[in-house]
């Protein structure tokens, strides 16, 4: 029996998408078997994110409304082994296409097969809400270090507190840019982790790879020389129980002269 | 010397007489109505005349049509109105519970009698409803919790939330607020109406705070290194609501403390 993670954070456009394409990635890359399920049905985009988009036959809403079984509809992902799946939302339904009664009828399926059932939650806190958050055990909010984000993340904490099934939420704060967070001018990381008081599982810095990587259709965890795949590959181990410290923001612009004094290894 | 002693002598034989006289009368006529039965318990209604006015004490052992009938019955023996001036009485009504119909009968008994006015009407009961509302209007109840953006706390009495209002959560209590840790969202203390309400924090920082029918709202920016820690909020004689540090309040507001005795 696997876990079910559901992926949230109320505002639009923190990074909900690439953090599940990521987390999905990382976890499939430490030998677990993931699903990963898109829910914001006719917006989809996980598909493009992770590059599947082209081998998408049935989707969501044809699995609920039996057109299809489960396994038809699951895009296997060829660069693992048989570990990583995507379940793509409907690009031409509704989102009330679907009933919260239905989706945890689903993840709870999936869950026998998969060790991490990983949901993209859309944006908002109505219907498609509702439904991604029906099915799930866990949830990760991700927010970003801007006030409007942080708001909403608290607001949507406060929904999923009063959610019975689901375990008190993680945080991941992305998109952190060092210069603007060390002036001041961007909140910090330990200030929305005390105003929002739950527990911090990640921070992701912002890095121009990432856009590259998902515009190519590969989740920057694959690649293992970026800053921000070593921070998703750090969120996945430590849903898998592992305590990694948060690891440090600066270290991005060194100097010529630290860059040699780290070369002979004197601090 | 003499004279004066017969007429006196003659005085008391004519009181005694007309006492006598009325007392036979009364029985006369209690024993047409059929009342001479209740005669033993004709005390179920106890008048006292104090400075301030009468009394009445009614029995709480009679059932209520009696009490009603006796009353009735008393009052309209002792109406002489003699007195242009208004009498305030005072009810009670000792262990007996009295509905809203009842006690609007009461008044309009009593009312019925020239001078008299009903000042108060007191019980020493009251139903398990009033009482659950009463000790929810008193009692200070103590949450737990991080209030959130959307989300409302709501309280009849007194607040003690131990966890902070976050920026967009609110707080609203019929009586004081209190908040062991940082105000950040709305506080609406004396919801009720009432403007004796505090709000009071550990970390000050809210983006309203009302009490009563009062708001005040936070300055447009908090300076950065400004604490603002362990501050109440509360209305002054102005009018208006102040932010000061909480140990103003033992002399504003010396009612917030409920210790009775000890050391």
């Amino acid at each position: 029996m696997g876990v079910a993670i559901v992926i949230t954070s109320g505002k639009g456009g923190v990074g909900k998408t690439t953090t599940s394409a990521n987390i999905g990635t990382s976890l499939a890359l430490q030998g677990k078997r993931v699903c990963l399920v898109d829910t914001d049905i006719g917006l989809r985009n996980l598909d493009v994110v992770m590059g599947l988009e082209n081998r998408i036959i049935y989707d969501l809403v044809d699995v609920l409304e039996g057109r299809c079984k489960i396994h038809q509809a699951l895009v296997k992902d060829k660069r693992f082994e048989d570990l990583l799946y995507l379940l793509p939302a409907a690009q031409t339904s509704d989102k009330t296409a679907v009933t919260p009664e239905q989706m945890k009828e689903l993840i709870n399926e999936l869950k026998q097969d998969y060790d991490y059932v990983i949901i993209d939650c859309p944006a908002g806190i109505e219907h498609g809400y509702r439904n991604a958050v029906a099915g799930a055990d866990k949830a990760i909010v991700v927010t970003t270090p801007e006030v409007s984000a942080v708001r909403d993340a608290d607001r949507i904490i406060g929904l999923l507190e009063k959610e019975e099934n689901v375990e008190s939420p993680k945080l991941v704060i992305n998109r952190i840019r060092n210069q603007l967070m060390k002036n001041g001018d961007m909140l910090d990381v330990d200030e929305i982790a005390t105003h929002l008081s739950i527990e911090l599982i990640g921070i992701v810095a912002d890095d121009d790879e990432v856009i590259k990587a998902s515009n190519h259709g590969e989740p920057i965890a694959l690649n293992p020389n970026s800053k921000a795949s070593i921070a998703y590959r750090n969120i996945a181990r430590r849903i898998l129980g592992e305590s990694i410290p948060l690891q440090p923001l600066e270290a991005e612009t060194l100097g010529v002269f630290s860059k040699i004094k780290k070369f002979f290894g004197v601090k | 010397m003499r004279l004066f002693t017969y007429r006196n002598a003659e005085n008391i034989h004519n009181t005694y007489y007309f006492e006598l006289r009325f007392g036979i009368e009364k029985l006369f006529a209690l024993f047409l109505r059929g009342e001479h039965l209740d005669m033993k318990k004709i005390q179920n209604v106890m008048i006292k005349g104090t400075k301030d006015g009468l009394i009445f004490q009614l029995d709480d052992s009679c059932s209520y049509e009696e009490l009603k009938r006796e009353l009735d019955y008393k009052l309209s023996e002792s109406s002489r109105s003699r007195e242009d001036h208004l009498i305030t009485v005072k009810i009670q009504v000792g262990n007996r519970y009295l509905t809203n119909e009842q006690e609007e009968e009461l008044k309009e008994l009593i009312r019925q009698k020239k001078n008299l006015v009903i000042d108060s009407i007191s019980s020493n009961v009251i139903t398990k409803e009033e009482a659950a509302k009463l000790k929810e209007e008193t009692e200070i109840v103590s949450i737990a919790r991080i209030i959130r953006s959307g989300q409302v706390l709501h309280v009849a009495g007194d607040l003690l939330l131990v966890g902070d209002v976050n920026p967009g959560g609110t707080v609203i209590a019929g009586g004081n607020i209190f908040i062991m840790g940082a105000l950040k969202g709305i506080a609406h203390a004396g919801f009720y109406g009432n403007k004796k309400a505090i709000v009071a924090a550990s970390v000050m920082k809210p983006s309203q705070i009302r009490i009563g029918d009062c708001i005040t709202r936070a300055p447009d920016n908090y300076q950065e290194d400004e604490k603002r820690e362990m501050e109440c909020a509360y209305i002054n004689d102005k009018n208006q609501i102040t932010v000061d540090r909480l140990q103003v309040l033992m002399h504003l507001r010396p009612n917030i403390t409920r210790l009775e005795g000890g050391q």
